[in-house]
């Protein structure tokens, strides 16, 4: 027998006790929603700070900083000895605990990164200190301000406009939705292709004032500071500006580096990458290491929610069962009759498995479509209440991958229910079958 | 002519040991292709025991079953199934046919089973229902067809795979006497057009007497055949 005909065969079955299969499939449909928006609230929270992501950075990228071990730190061994070719002290920033100096990376750490497989591109984290930001147009107000660098393509994310580019040979610049109104634009879209003017002021004393062009106006986020960014070309000017007149020692040393890695880098590709690095004497963290508890958090509530969408599933699995085995005490004859004429075991089985796995499937897209239309109906009013200073964040989200996996899971599940009375079903004898009247 | 079924020494006991119960007891028959057989008996003698065996539904608890020259015993599962679904007919008392489906639905169920294609079924399950004058109830559904309607859709059902045989389980027991007849009528008629071997089950004599041989079984033995 064709599968076809033993699905069509199946699905006659079923619509032959309506009322029976569509309770059924309502067990299974509100596990299914109920499954499905769980897994949702996930999704939307995981999918949010993924894209929040982008804010603190390229989402490909590594903080570099020297691998060794600085005196101060609590679980140090003691203090480190003293190497006048290797380290450079650059830093000592104060705390509770006393000053602490960190060892500073140069030029030579940057060309040995470079060489590094997988790596695309290494810049220095500048710590760059402007004046002021105003208007090329209104020069008398001037603002202070803070300017993020981006590393590789910047993947913030914007109102308006694109990010700054660091293949961009002109100096171009993002400024947050905070800085709108203060510069004095009604609203973002009038920002866009405007020059602001950055002062800055150098070791020596001298000040300088720089040209940028708006590109994207940066949308409100959770995490990342409100910052303005600077395109290489830009940043490049203003640091070779700002680190006139300092002391030789200081001048090409940096804290931390920041390396751009191939955006299509496996997860195990990108292991082995950290590995070279701390086997060359740095320490490469990317941003999901930085916030990988957040992670973590967030997937322990999904699954205990699912958990509880798991134990519906289970309850609506006796349904099926329930349902199959009143449809094989009811077809007993139509058993017997299709074993007498030479219908094997394993169809028998299947034909029952069938009917379990439809009510599964059709359970499972209306839960998924009706969890749908919540999540659309929940994130409307969500976005316009509670989470309005939020712009971006979707409570519920839907991805295909997550509503193909739950499809599946519950197809296994009502195959598992179905699979008792089915068997029960390929076991009788065609005879007893026939003789039952 | 060729004996398609022959029985050596068939024996079928129903329990274990102290409630061990013979229902059929040291059988030995030889069923030749185009022949038409009654097997005669009260209820409860075994005859449907005995059919049930022939037709490879049952399995005997000793002797054998020896079809087209091959001892039942060595044919696999699936090769029974095979035979049933490609050399059988059955046609049962009851009917057996699915309430709801249409009549050509019905018919062409060995078809389905034989994983044959739509339209190839619908082609030669209105063949069929053709050959037994059913052919303007095909879109019916079974269960508004008389009687006598429903067990010519049996027969058709029993012919769609072109069977060797065909196994009549009491045929008419459910029919009145005229359309009885017209039932004997066209399976004799199947019988001798298409040389379609039949096996029929019954404890009508007037159906038995038109068969060529006759097995009477009583309590499980066979005491008359002629």
């Amino acid at each position: 027998m064709k599968l076809t005909d033993l699905l069509l065969m199946a699905n006659s079955s079923l619509f032959r006790n309506k009322a029976r299969t569509f309770l059924t499939v309502v067990a299974i449909f509100i596990g299914a929603t109920t499954l499905s928006l769980t897994n949702g609230i996930g999704s939307g929270l995981k999918a949010y700070i993924n894209r929040q992501l982008g804010n603190l950075g390229n989402p490909h990228s590594l903080t570099i900083t020297a691998n060794a071990k600085t005196a101060s730190s609590f679980n140090s061994s003691g203090l480190q000895p003293y190497n006048p070719n290797q380290t450079r002290i650059v830093s000592a920033g104060g705390g509770p605990n006393g000053s602490h100096s960190i060892v500073g990376l140069t030029k030579s750490d940057i060309n040995k990164i470079s060489k590094i497989p997988n790596v695309v591109s290494v810049q220095p984290n500048y710590i760059l200190s402007p004046d002021y930001i105003a208007l090329s147009s209104n020069l008398a107000k001037k603002y202070q301000f803070s300017l993020g660098q981006i590393f590789g393509t910047s993947s913030l994310d914007m109102a308006v406009g694109e990010n700054a580019s660091n293949s961009s040979a002109t100096p171009e610049i993002t400024i947050p939705t905070s800085y709108v109104s203060s510069l004095g634009f009604n609203n973002a879209i009038q920002a866009i292709n405007k020059t602001v003017i950055i002062g800055m002021t150098n070791a020596l004393g001298q000040s300088h004032s720089f040209q940028a062009t708006i590109v994207g106006v940066q949308q409100k986020t959770l995490v990342g500071s409100a910052q303005a960014y600077g395109n290489l070309t830009l940043i490049n000017e203003l640091h070779s500006f700002e680190s006139q007149g300092l002391p030789v020692a200081q001048e090409g040393v940096y804290a931390s580096l920041t390396a751009v890695y191939k955006s299509n880098l496996s997860a195990t590709g990108l292991s082995n990458l950290q590995a070279t690095l701390t086997k060359d004497g740095y320490t490469g963290k990317t941003i999901q290491d930085r916030v990988s508890t957040v992670f973590t958090i967030i997937n322990a509530v999904t699954y205990v929610l699912d958990f509880f969408a798991i134990i519906t599933l289970v309850a609506a699995s006796f349904g099926i069962i329930n349902t199959l085995f009143m449809s094989v005490s009811e077809r007993t004859r139509e058993i017997g009759l299709m074993k007498a004429l030479g219908m094997s075991k394993a169809k028998i089985f299947t034909l029952f498995s069938l009917e379990a796995v439809l009510i599964g499937f059709w359970g499972s897209m209306l839960g998924i479509l009706f969890a749908n239309i919540i999540g659309r109906v929940v994130n409307s009013i969500t976005t316009n209440g509670f989470l309005k200073d939020f712009p971006g964040l979707s409570l519920l989200s839907f991805p295909g991958i997550n509503s193909t996996i739950i499809v599946v899971v519950i197809i296994a599940v009502a195959f598992l229910a179905g699979a008792l009375p089915a068997r029960r079903a390929a076991q009788k004898d065609p005879i007893e079958a026939l003789r039952y009247e | 002519m060729t004996s398609i079924i022959k029985t050596n020494s068939l024996t079928k006991i129903y329990g274990k040991k102290s409630s061990a119960f013979t229902a059929l007891d040291n059988i030995n028959l030889d069923i030749k292709q185009g022949e038409s057989i009654a097997v005669v008996g009260k209820s409860g003698s075994g005859k449907s025991t005995l059919m049930h065996l022939l037709a490879l539904l049952d399995s005997p608890s000793s002797g054998s079953v020896i079809i087209n020259n091959v001892d039942s015993h060595k044919l696999s599962i699936k090769k029974m199934d095979l035979l049933r679904n490609q050399n059988f007919g059955f046609v049962f008392q009851q009917f057996f046919l699915s309430p709801h489906e249409s009549v050509l639905d019905n018919v062409v169920l060995p078809l389905k089973i034989a994983g044959i294609s739509r339209s190839e079924r619908k082609k030669r399950g209105l063949e069929v229902l053709e050959a037994v004058d059913l052919a303007d109830k095909s879109k019916d559904k079974a269960v508004n067809l008389s009687g006598g309607q429903k067990q010519r859709a049996c027969i058709a059902r029993a012919l769609i795979n072109n069977p060797t045989i065909i196994f009549a389980d009491e045929p008419t027991g459910n029919l009145d006497s005229i359309t009885g007849q017209m039932i004997e009528n066209l399976l004799f008629q199947l019988n001798k057009d298409k040389n379609i071997t039949l096996l029929i089950v019954t404890h009508d004599d007037d159906l038995a007497n038109r068969c060529q041989r006759q097995i009477y079984i009583k309590d499980g033995s066979l005491i008359k055949e002629q």
